[in-house]
């Protein structure tokens, strides 16, 4: 019988913070600026030139590292990574590797309603390298300094992870927290979250740890899922074949579907790492974490029962409007002022996500004034403009951030909510009608259709069809 | 009367301030001197020429509008090369650095430039600050004012031999492990390298992180005072920067000696110690305590752990702070290589000189695996309880005194064959640096040879003004020192 075997899965994560400024000096981290505008004599490594720590970074790293449930070191440091590469400006990478801000935590995950641990084992706080751009033209290569110095966060988790399952149920896990904390937006395309999958496979029932890959350049939850199933078989076969795992980094190639070797770990680089005699050791005092505990915003779970509970949405419901903090927000303040939740929660989940489905966006990019919904909610509520017509607002409010009363006005959307006209019109269709109205009670109820059809024209289509409907029955 | 160009700084300040001397002639004396002496001295690498009489001006106007009302503004000064300044080249005396001209000013030169100092050019230096007679330099031999054949010690050889020369009444230098206060001692002027974290290290192209602090040198302590009154206090763009209160230029030099408890320590006077070096520091000691200084014996432990800790921290930060010197942005780059490494490699290699090759190599081993615990963690441990041996001295004295060399200035050509013994030269100095100290080397006599020496107060952490007001005083006692006696035509 072939023999079974186990994967295990450590991660290792990068997150690119959100601050507006560079993690040792005053230039932008903006995205897509000319080659070489956001930078400095800090960041571009002029002889001279000094590093001196944003504290918002330090904040950003303790906000997730509460939320990773981590200890933190109240005494932490920065040590130099020392190594040639062209796109790391002073030759050395400014790290933690003694003393990390963040340690010991861990993430709780749930795959198909299984709730598992994974251990986090540091976290630390880092710059981020430049870009080379190898020019074939001019057969040189150029090197972009508007990413060197941006700030990072690497997350190290333990190999607690068995599936792709579970791997994609952490990072999404690990990205709604940041996106909550406001700390990253964790983008895997745009490269602001970055995960390298440490993979070893061993027999099942067996405690040892087999020899581990890494796999580097995995840009989408689907590469990773792809590059995890197809590591496992190569080291499986390997090992079915009595042959050895070389402990190596191997690179994901989204082409070909597959990963490659790219240099094993024997000639692996010594690092020389110390501390940096630059920086002073950063030290968290008691106010300054207690001011940051209280600041903890609610995360996903303890929201979503608060909107079962407070506003009466199913699990799914609220399950998908707090999957971004963002949208949450938008939801709670919508329901609250048009007094209407579920429709709220339909109206955004059902047009929301499909419009923004559409576009290709993600709910952070919604923005509009939630005032202006909730406006346009209660309208149709009151049955001033049918539901066709709303949803044409709807698209206009996600769009341009209309005032809804002001364009269903300007656009004849209004629908005249005085029963007086309504019954009126309703009369006068039943009085021109007399045969149908007969075929009706009669028993044939197909022809309903066609006397509110004759209402909505005599209102030239400004009535709400359900009270037209309403008003025909209670005559007929 | 006096020659313009070797009155003091502060004197040239005031008669600049009430209009009996023009900035112009005070700039025109300095530049007369360059003339008659660079061509035998060499302490210059890059002169200020272009804008130079547009700053004359600039300042002038500035006095006259009060702009510039501090003690020395109008007063002409060097800056060593290791400190950047926009638009002057700044080499660190370094083919590595031939070409390269910063597009900022360091910390310490702006604040200069603020005070309405005029800059005259920079001076000659070790390369990369790395040695201890200016003879590493990969452009030219600096000679010793006193006796051309002889060193101006280093690292800041070229600002110590231009100030005791008149090129200029005081100049910047730069102190790791002694390199102000030894080639002070060399050339018969006052250096003083402030606490660590006193003056801002922004612009200062690094050698050794926790150890650099820029520092003043000029022929009496009162000019040195002024100008590290003008350099000093904290600086957002760097995070070592201090930003403990200053004192103003009158309390950092007075107060006399009476009262005061000096140390010195037996273990700095010993074996090594030239014996005319040994007896003018005793014989200075004995004229202070005569003033009502506390004079008392002290013995100084873990003095053998002082050279090596010091390389060890020195190389190993040095090591990794040079890295960026590769080809890819700036400076040197290796016309020959024709991929990656080997640009790296070469441009390295052809870059830097040898000494600077020894110390990269030496401290690239110290952090390297499996010997960061046995060199680099160990030097750390060694600085740590060095540093308990002076907090314990400071609980008992004011002051520290010790020679500031242990001989008076070698003969060129004589000490880069053995570095080993260079480096042991360093031993009176380099504490100070381990343990972020303050400390001024003033001239106390010449030896046989007509050499000077030079005594070193040192002070506990932010005691500047001790040390500042021993050194005055002391300073006072001895009288008018004698001018570099070379005949320089
Ligand atoms: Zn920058």
């Amino acid at each position: 019988m072939a023999k079974q075997y186990e994967t295990v899965i450590g991660l290792e994560v990068h997150v690119e913070l959100a601050t507006a400024t560079k993690i040792f000096c005053g230039c932008s981290t903006k995205f897509g600026g000319r080659p070489n505008t956001h930078t400095c004599p800090v960041c571009t490594g002029m002889p001279g030139s000094l590093p001196v720590l944003n504290q918002k970074v330090v904040e950003y790293a303790l906000k997730l590292g509460l939320a990773l449930n981590c200890e933190i070191n109240r005494y932490c440091q920065f040590d130099r990574k020392n190594y040639f590469y062209p796109d790391n400006p002073q030759n050395y990478q400014i790290s933690q590797l003694y003393l990390p801000i963040c340690h010991d935590g861990y993430l709780e995950i749930d795959v198909s309603g299984e709730k598992k641990k994974i251990r986090i084992h540091e976290m630390h706080m880092e710059e981020d390298a430049g870009k080379l751009i190898h020019d074939e033209w001019e057969d040189c290569s150029l090197v972009d300094y508007n990413r060197s110095g941006v700030p990072l966060l690497e997350i190290v988790s333990e190999p607690d992870m068995r599936t792709a399952e579970e791997v994609i149920a952490y990072l999404e896990k690990l990205r709604m927290l940041c996106r909550y904390l406001g700390v990253s937006d964790c983008k895997l395309q745009e490269g602001s979250m970055r995960a390298d999958v440490n993979l070893s496979v061993r027999e099942a029932g067996s405690r040892g740890l087999g020899t581990r890959t890494e796999m580097k350049n995995l840009n989408s939850f689907k590469a990773i899922t792809h590059a995890i199933e197809g590591e496992r078989e190569r080291q499986i076969e390997l090992l079915a074949d009595h042959r050895q795992v070389v402990q190596e980094t191997r690179r994901w190639d989204d082409n070909k579907e597959a990963s490659y070797g790219m240099r094993s770990k024997e000639d692996a680089k010594d690092y020389r790492y110390f501390p940096d005699p630059d920086l002073q050791p950063v030290v968290i005092s008691d106010e300054w974490l207690k001011k940051l505990r209280g600041e903890q915003p609610e995360f996903q779970e303890e929201r979503r029962e608060r909107f079962q509970k407070a506003y009466g949405l199913s699990e799914y419901d609220a399950g998908i409007l707090t999957q971004s903090r963002h949208l949450a927000d938008l939801f709670e303040t919508v329901a609250d002022l048009s007094g209407f939740p579920k429709k709220t929660a339909n109206w955004l989940m059902v047009e929301g996500l499909r419009i923004l489905k559409e576009k290709g966006q993600e709910p952070e990019e919604l923005s509009f004034t939630p005032k202006h919904l909730a406006e346009l909610i209660q309208a149709v509520e009151r049955g001033e403009i049918n539901h066709a017509n709303a949803r044409l607002v709807f698209e206009q409010i996600l769009d341009a951030d209309v005032e809804p009363l002001h364009f269903m006005e300007e656009q004849g959307m209004r629908m005249v909510s005085d029963d007086g006209a309504l019954a009126a019109a309703v009369e006068e269709t039943l009085c021109e009608n007399p045969k149908v109205v007969e075929e009706y009670r009669s028993g044939k109820e197909k022809v309903f259709g066609f006397l509110v059809g004759q209402v909505m024209k005599k209102m030239m289509g400004k009535a709400d069809p359900g009270r037209v409907n309403e008003l025909l029955k209670k005559r007929l | 009367m006096e020659k313009l160009c070797y009155m003091s700084a502060l004197e040239l300040g005031q008669k600049i301030q009430v209009g009996e001397l023009q900035v112009r002639e005070a700039v025109d004396s300095c530049l007369r001197q360059i003339a008659a002496v660079e061509s035998s001295l060499h302490a210059f690498l890059a002169r200020n020429e272009e804008g130079l009489e547009e700053r004359i001006c600039e300042v002038e106007t500035g006095i006259r509008e009060g702009r510039y009302s501090g003690p020395l503004a109008g007063v002409p000064a060097a800056v060593k090369d290791n400190i950047c300044t926009r638009g002057l080249p700044t080499t660190c005396a370094s083919k590595m650095l031939e070409h390269f001209v910063p597009t900022f000013d360091a910390e310490a030169v702006r604040r200069m430039e603020a005070e309405g100092m005029i800059l005259l050019g920079k001076t000659n230096m070790d390369e990369f600050a790395m040695g201890s007679t200016t003879e590493t330099s990969y452009f030219q031999i600096t000679v010793n004012p006193w006796n051309r054949e002889h060193v101006p010690g280093g690292s800041s050889g070229g600002s110590c031999a231009a100030v005791a020369a008149g090129e200029v009444p005081v100049a910047l230098g730069s102190d790791t492990g002694g390199s102000i206060r030894q080639p002070a001692s060399y050339c018969g002027v006052c250096g003083l390298k402030p606490t660590y974290g006193r003056v801002s290290r922004y612009g200062l192209i690094a050698y050794a992180s926790s150890l650099d602090q820029i520092g003043p040198i000029g022929r009496t302590v009162a000019d040195c005072a002024a100008l590290f009154a003008v350099i000093s206090g904290r600086d957002e763009k760097d995070s070592t920067s201090s930003g403990r209160p200053l004192e103003t230029l009158k309390e950092l030099i007075s107060g006399g000696l009476k009262g005061m408890r000096i140390g010195v320590p037996k273990e700095l006077f010993g074996e090594g110690t030239d014996e005319e070096v040994r007896k003018a520091i005793l014989d200075a000691a004995r004229s202070m305590k005569e003033q009502g200084a506390q004079m008392e014996e002290f013995s100084l432990g873990l003095t053998d752990y002082l050279i090596p800790a010091y390389y060890i921290i020195a190389c190993a930060e040095a090591s990794s702070n040079l890295e960026r010197f590769d080809g890819v942005k700036y400076g040197y780059r290796s016309p020959e290589a024709t991929e990656l490494h080997e640009m790296y490699r070469k441009s390295r290699q052809e870059g830097f000189g040898a000494e600077v090759k020894r110390r990269i190599l030496l401290g690239s081993f110290v952090l390297s695996s499996g010997y960061y615990d046995a060199y680099y963690l160990k030097a750390l441990k060694a600085k740590a309880l060095i540093k308990e041996e002076f907090d314990r001295a400071f609980e008992k004295y004011d002051c520290i005194l010790a020679p500031a060399a242990p001989s008076t200035a070698p003969k060129l050509g004589t000490s880069l064959t053995s570095p080993l013994k260079m480096y042991l030269s360093d031993i009176d100095t380099v504490a100070v640096n381990l343990c972020g100290l303050p400390a001024v080397s003033v001239p106390c006599g010449l030896d046989s040879k007509g050499l000077p020496i030079g005594m070193q107060v040192i002070g506990n952490r932010f005691q500047e003004k001790k040390i500042l007001q021993a050194a005055a005083a002391y300073e006072a006692l001895r009288g008018g020192f004698t001018r570099a006696g070379l005949e320089w035509r």
